[in-house]
């Protein structure tokens, strides 16, 4: 007889999902699928809203990077006012939001590995939940959790100060920014009192990826080959090949590193990205149109961008992505969980990038908004913390916006998710006759490597109610499990 | 709405007639300035049990400020006719409620500004004003600068009491220089009054009575708006209603109005130095 198992919602990721797989008379898992059950409705209610609106009001899908959807759609809006397609801006309003952005960076990628994932890693991903979270880390490892808490910290204080609070500032606008940096913030975070200060911000990102790269040599078999499968991989890459997460061209290479999209233009995105709709989920699936819906499907995210890119252009994360790119030989790296590794380079370079502005003359003194001749449409792309975000804009003849169109990263990892749900479950749950909750989380710690923000809206950190049903066939509950 | 009644009585909007109501346009003669030029007798009355002077004439709202208390207002804007419309400067005068802006100072007033009932009141309006349009306070690029916002957090609205209207408003986009967004209007009329070509006609005009009420704005006139006439449109507008186009958010978080001083703490801040 048939089972059906539901997980729901899925804990410490962004937002509500759930989880579903369908075990066979054999006990081996037939199909499983992950559902996004929230449907947000941002690109409708922004419809007949004045278009400088959209940073402040559009970055309120999410909580924890907000920043990305607030600079996705200001670089959006750079375009329709007549500023350049990225490279327009005056030196001061660019690298404001090149700060503000790497300071983003920073603490969601702290958030996510010290928060969210380090439970997992820590105490194994069958341990006992009362002790597998973020309060079980902060007492038996005390130091690490004053390394995530500070480390959030300080890239939210960045973010204040170019944005003017911490979620959901209003700093990047059409054109530019509105603020700059001031003499005793700069002095603030380039040297301020231990640990507020980005020395040591390096030091200890530095120590994370050294920490991730221990835990890799003893766990090698589960690190190497949990939710390992080959794809495309797409990001944006800087015009000569450099890992940027601000602003460059799109790249995709396949599954052994052919050059499949070769850094084009992202305003004529829609030539060459297209979006499913399936009926089990209110997330699409984009694909890339070229190689069709079944093929084009491809990853975001850090491991995609360090597939994608050349080089790091800061010397300690190149030093860690050439070790990390000689572990595959050069190839594309397709480890789930090396999105971890991966995550914590671009923390390394978050920092160093942090450092190199800070010590910029521009952020304190110069031109903030430059503006051209308007036009009705405009693209603004950047690399978010979990990859490939897209913003389209089209306004009218009154600057209301009559069209919105946001691919949002965790959308462009669809179909990966859904692929490393269905590893991780015929994994561990393959001929099982009971299903523990230890089995449970294996397919929590598959969707979680992706750093997934279901809703780009909720913390869903804490103590959820997990609850697994077993359903037959004829849908009658056979079995309920509740955490 | 019995609450509201039973704190404001059954008082008349137009019992509190002032000599300056009588004057058809606007004028500056209005102004608490000018009332000092022509007036020069004073009248001595209390607010609170503090014992305070003003020129006889001058408008409570006015009289109250130049000794260092605030009471609130929304319609009211220095210079223009007061309306009395939006009720938020409602004092105790004598005992009976009864709207600041529209009364003159008289000698031996007593006057209840900061009373319980009172800020309660106010409170009340506030939160009337909030569920009967569409104020998303975080997006609305008038935060900070916001007198309705500042009035809510001066008088701690913290959770809505009365049920959302929800009710679907229009937005008039039209005009090249400004946007007009129904959704948070209330409806003070300080554009009405206040914004007018130099022959005296006005740009802004009510259309509609009670509830159906909204402001429209004449396109032939907002065509040929300066910039800086835009501009104070945006300014005298007590709310995120009229914006100026193209340039939403520019002033930073910490630099806007009440961001570091709370409305009414500077008049309240005067009288303690």
């Amino acid at each position: 007889m048939e089972k059906k198992i539901t997980i729901e919602p899925v804990t410490r990721v962004e937002g509500h999902g759930k989880v579903t797989i369908y075990i066979d008379d054999e006990g081996n898992v037939r199909q499983s699928r992950l559902h996004i059950v929230e449907f947000r409705g941002f690109e409708r209610f922004v419809q007949g809203r004045p278009y400088w609106e959209a940073p402040v009001l559009v970055q309120r899908l999410c909580g924890i990077c907000p920043v990305s959807h607030h600079l996705a759609a200001a670089k959006a809006l750079d375009v329709i006012v007549g500023a350049g397609t990225g490279d327009g801006l005056t030196p001061t309003g660019e690298k404001m939001r090149r700060l503000m952005h790497y300071g983003q960076m920073f603490q969601s990628h702290a958030l996510h590995f010290f928060h969210l994932v380090s439970p997992d890693l820590l105490f194994g991903i069958d341990a006992d939940p009362a002790i597998r979270n973020i309060i079980g880390v902060a007492k038996k490892h005390p130091d690490l959790a004053v390394m995530g808490v500070m480390m959030r910290k300080y890239g939210q204080e960045i973010i204040r100060a170019t944005a003017g609070k911490k979620i959901h500032g209003t700093g990047a606008i059409p054109g530019g920014i509105n603020k700059l940096l001031t003499v005793e913030e700069r002095d603030s975070f380039l040297n301020g009192p231990d640990p507020m200060n980005i020395d040591k911000m390096i030091s200890w990102s530095l120590d994370s990826v050294n920490f991730l790269k221990g835990y890799h040599k003893e766990n090698k078999d589960f690190i190497d080959n949990f939710a390992k499968f080959p794809s495309n991989h797409l990001s944006l890459v800087r015009k000569d090949g450099a890992l940027d997460l601000y602003h460059g061209v799109l790249r995709a290479v396949d599954s052994e590193g052919k050059k499949i999209l070769h850094d084009v233009d992202y305003q004529d995105y829609l030539s060459y990205i297209g979006e499913e709709v399936r009926n089990w989920s209110y997330m699409k699936f984009p694909y890339m149109l070229e190689f069709g819906k079944g093929d084009g499907w491809y990853r975001v995210g850090p491991l995609a961008r360090l597939n994608c890119c050349d080089f790091i252009p800061t010397p300690l994360a190149q030093k860690e992505f050439e070790e990390f790119r000689a572990y595959t030989k050069g190839k594309p790296n397709h480890m789930s969980m090396h999105y971890h590794w991966a995550r914590l380079i671009e923390l390394l370079h978050s920092a160093e990038m942090m450092k190199e502005l800070l010590h910029d003359p521009d952020l304190l003194e110069g031109e903030l908004v430059t503006k051209g001749t308007k036009v009705n449409e405009g693209v603004g792309l950047l690399e978010a913390p979990r990859g490939t975000l897209f913003h389209h804009y089209r306004i009218n003849e009154h600057d209301q916006i009559t069209m919105a169109n946001l691919i949002v990263s965790t959308t462009n990892n669809n179909e990966p998710m859904n692929v490393a749900v269905n590893h991780a479950a015929k994994q561990f749950m393959n001929g099982q006759k009971r299903i523990s909750e230890g089995m449970m989380n294996a397919v929590e710690v598959a969707i979680r490597a992706y750093d997934p923000c279901l809703s780009c809206a909720t913390h869903a950190l804490g103590q959820m109610p997990l609850e697994i049903i077993l359903v037959g066939p004829d849908q009658e509950v056979i079995e309920r499990i509740r955490r | 709405m019995g609450v509201i009644r039973k704190l404001f009585g059954d008082q008349g909007r137009k019992t509190e007639k002032t000599p300056l109501q009588d004057d058809p346009e606007r004028t500056a003669s209005h102004s608490s300035t000018n009332i000092v030029n022509t007036m020069s007798e004073k009248v001595k009355f209390t607010i609170d049990g503090k014992a305070c002077v003003a020129d006889k004439g001058m408008n409570l709202v006015d009289a109250a400020k130049i000794n260092g208390i605030y009471i609130p207002t929304l319609c009211h804007l220095e210079g223009v006719k007061p309306a009395g419309s939006c009720r938020i400067c409602n004092v105790r005068i004598n005992g009976r409620p009864m709207t600041a802006c529209t009364t003159e100072v008289a000698e031996g007033m007593v006057i209840e500004n900061n009373i319980p009932e009172i800020q309660e009141m106010r409170k009340i309006i506030i939160e009337t004003l909030f569920v009967s349009g569409n104020h998303f306070c975080p997006a609305c690029e008038k935060s900070g600068n916001c007198e309705l916002q500042a009035l809510a957090y001066r008088y701690q609205m913290m959770v809505p009491r009365f049920p959302y209207e929800f009710e679907e408003k229009q937005v008039d986009a039209t005009s090249p220089k400004l946007y007009i967004d129904r959704n948070r209007c209330i409806l003070c009329k300080r554009c009405v009054r206040s914004i007018k070509k130099a022959d005296g006609k006005s740009i802004f005009a009510i259309k509609g009575r009670g509830h159906k009420a909204i402001i429209i704005i004449d396109h032939k006139l907002a065509e040929a708006m300066t910039d800086e006439e835009a501009q104070r449109a945006m300014d005298i507008c007590p709310v995120g209603s009229i914006l100026r186009k193209e340039r939403g958010y520019i002033t930073p978080i910490g630099k806007r109005k009440y961001d570091t001083t709370p409305i009414g703490s500077d008049i309240e801040q005067n009288v303690t130095k």
